[in-house]
């Protein structure tokens, strides 16, 4: 495929808002897991990644339908790092309908339903009059958010494949482009805070009681983050300096295995990994940085580590930074994405946080430390429940 | 500020239909066509074929009627299903397991059972696909609220006309119980399937040709099929299966998002 520019972009995470507090938390390996005390949660032994300011966000009133957690999380990433006025300046050089919407999710802003159902009524069990499925439960609704905040006009949609959501957005803004139906997309990804997830994951007894320790010989669970992260993306210029960064490729597939646990040998995995790889025509000796999708299951990290190590040996430098966020699930591929941006940027690969013994079973090159070399061109994993992946190759301009 | 005019084109080469009054694409093309008279009696989901049985068993209603669209589609079209990426489209996740999961959480006990969460992913139906079709191709899901048919069609035309993937559509929707059934309201749960190839072969129906425009989109003639057409967003389809079930040149203009609708061009192949 053809390269496309990320000419602007943003992350909000619990390591903090905008892209400095990035830098300088990956810099000094410094993770923002804290004990769980989300909402009413008191009885669950985890560790949490969240955001803070989000309760305190105000929407505007002519969004006041919009508000919940998880818009409230999408405008504090929106106002972060110059991002609002980079779209207004995409949208005057290509217009409102040019600019297309395309966001990940997986439980959008489902928090609001969980609370509406404790304020049932005792007799009839109807939803309280306040409560709004459309612009809050609803998945698209952090996409028309979105949109609505820019009155943009051009095509618009979510991605819902739980941990992918937010990597295969860049296929899919890509292939507008590619189409011409598009000159410029949001894309990145949006997911907040709420019991389903956090009781979820508890059931399926995935949860770390510690921060969660990826390809640690320890493992034994996820850490639940939050996050926003925005990126706009273009057809390139034709002269970029040379620490812009491009999309270079994108590969999907499917595991057809089952539900939520990934293929043992991590084979739709791999399929993604090589078709990013085929996409961005460059050969698995041109990655310098893997950033894994690691969530810090014992079951995922080793299907990963075994699809990482049949298309790369142990020669690249890998870690998850997971660690240092949590899993921020819909929005994980959007903020990897973006994390790999930094480390082409800035000129430094990102040590993975909180793996003390990294696993010997796993016959990859894993980085614990930050190691301070250049690289010129990034993977990024990202894989979901349902059996969906997706890797990203991002690249230096020069 | 002008913009070309994109022109998507892709060859339908099969149909999946389950909605009310609307079983299959062989009766839906005698209602659509205007030859049988339409009442929207509920739908019955067939239970999915091709999952292992711990899969059927724990399979919803939205997978019963993707799958059920998916295959009809897949069928007529005489196509392998591992060779095909897809496209999900639906306004929602399965709605009983979501009431189900929110009645627990509002509850003294919040535990909720491992099978309702991994079945609350709004992927839940192409996790399923996969499993029963054994395609490890590329399958994305999208929401887009009442636009689903309309975002689903222009993903899988870019799908087609950029890649030249042969993709399949499936856009489906399933009501949520009450009490949020009276905040969503859906009177049953739908699907459409489309399968579409970059190339005519012996099997196509139909070329179509989108674009994106501003004109106003059809509405069905038939009052109770434009009843359903507004009130499940994957019925938002039907102008474009009525089109395909009348077999003329035809153009119509579906919904999409504010302020853009769909317009198709339909020319039938046979």
């Amino acid at each position: 495929m053809n390269p496309f520019h990320l000419s602007h972009f943003t992350a909000t995470s619990c390591l903090g808002h905008g892209l400095d507090a990035h830098q300088t938390a990956l810099r000094d390996q410094r993770g923002g897991l804290i004990p769980c005390q989300f909402e009413t949660v008191r009885d669950l032994d985890t560790h949490i990644g969240e955001v803070t300011g989000v309760d305190t966000v105000k929407l505007p009133e002519a969004l006041a339908e919009y508000d919940c957690r998880n818009n409230r999380l999408a405008w504090l990433g929106l106002h972060q790092d110059g991002f609002m006025a980079a779209v207004d300046a995409a949208m005057t050089r290509h217009g409102r309908r040019r600019v297309a919407v395309l966001l990940g999710t997986s439980t959008a802003g489902i928090l609001q339903s969980e609370q509406a159902y404790r304020r049932r009524d005792p007799v009839t069990g109807v939803l309280p009059a306040d409560f709004i499925y459309r612009t809050t439960h609803n998945a698209y609704s952090v996409a028309d958010f979105v949109r609505k905040v820019f009155k943009l006009e051009g095509p618009a949609a979510v991605v819902s494949t739980a941990c992918s959501s937010s990597a295969k957005v860049f296929a899919s803004a890509t292939r507008m482009m590619e189409a011409g139906l598009i000159d410029a997309a949001i894309v990145g990804g949006v997911d907040s805070l709420c019991l389903t997830t956090l009781y979820g994951f508890n059931s399926l007894e995935l949860l770390s009681a510690t921060p969660c320790q990826p390809f640690d010989v320890d493992r034994s669970g996820i850490s639940i983050g939050e996050a926003a992260a925005f990126i706009l993306l273009e057809r390139p210029a034709s002269s970029l300096n040379s620490d812009s960064i491009l999309l270079l490729g994108a590969g999907e597939s499917s595991d057809a295995y089952h539900m939520s646990s990934p293929h043992p040998d991590g084979l739709g995995a791999q399929m993604a990994m090589a078709g990013a790889l085929q996409a961005a025509n460059v050969q698995a000796g041109d990655i310098d940085y893997i950033n894994l999708h690691g969530t810090a299951t014992p079951s995922n990290d080793a299907a990963e580590g075994k699809a990482v190590a049949t298309l790369f040996g142990d020669r690249v430098p890998c870690s998850s930074t997971k660690g240092a966020t949590g899993h921020t699930l819909g929005a994980a591929g959007g903020l990897e994405a973006i994390i790999g941006a930094l480390a082409l940027q800035h000129g430094f690969l990102p040590g993975g946080v909180n793996t003390r013994t990294i696993d010997p079973n796993i016959p990859i090159q894993y980085l614990n430390a930050n190691r301070d070399t250049a690289p010129q061109r990034v993977l990024s994993n990202s894989f979901g429940f349902g059996g969906t992946n997706c890797s990203l190759v991002l690249g230096r301009a020069g | 500020m002008t913009t070309p005019n994109t022109i998507l084109t892709a060859w339908i080469e099969g149909v999946g239909l389950l909605g009310p009054g609307l079983p299959d694409w062989p009766t839906g093309q005698i209602i659509l066509s205007g030859d049988t008279a339409y009442a929207p009696t509920p739908i019955t989901a067939p239970p999915p074929q091709g999952l292992p049985p711990a899969e059927r068993r724990r399979a919803g209603v939205s997978v019963k009627v993707a799958l059920a669209v998916a295959q009809e589609a897949i069928a007529m079209g005489q196509l392998d299903a591992r060779q095909l990426s897809t496209v999900f489209a639906s306004s929602g996740a399965d709605g009983d397991n979501c009431d189900a999961i929110c009645a627990v959480l509002a509850s003294d006990d919040r535990h909720i059972s491992p099978t309702r969460f991994h079945n609350s992913v709004h992927n839940a139906p192409a996790g399923y696909w996969g499993i029963a079709s054994g395609a490890m191709t590329p399958a994305t899901v999208l929401c887009v609220y009442d636009d689903g048919f309309g975002a689903g069609l222009l993903e899988a035309l870019t799908q087609v006309s950029v890649e030249g993937r042969t993709a399949l559509l499936i856009a489906y929707d399933s009501p949520y119980p009450e009490p949020l059934n009276a905040k969503r309201p859906m009177p049953d749960a739908m699907g459409i399937a489309l399968a579409l190839t970059s190339q005519q072969s012996p099997q196509s129906l139909a070329q179509i040709q989108i674009s994106l425009t501003d004109t106003e989109p059809d509405v069905l003639a038939n009052p109770a099929l434009e009843t359903l057409r507004l009130a499940i967003p994957a019925a938002r389809g039907l102008p474009l299966l009525q089109a395909l079930a009348r077999k003329q040149i035809s153009k119509v203009v579906l919904d999409y998002l504010e302020p853009l609708r769909l317009a198709v061009n339909i020319k039938p192949c046979r």
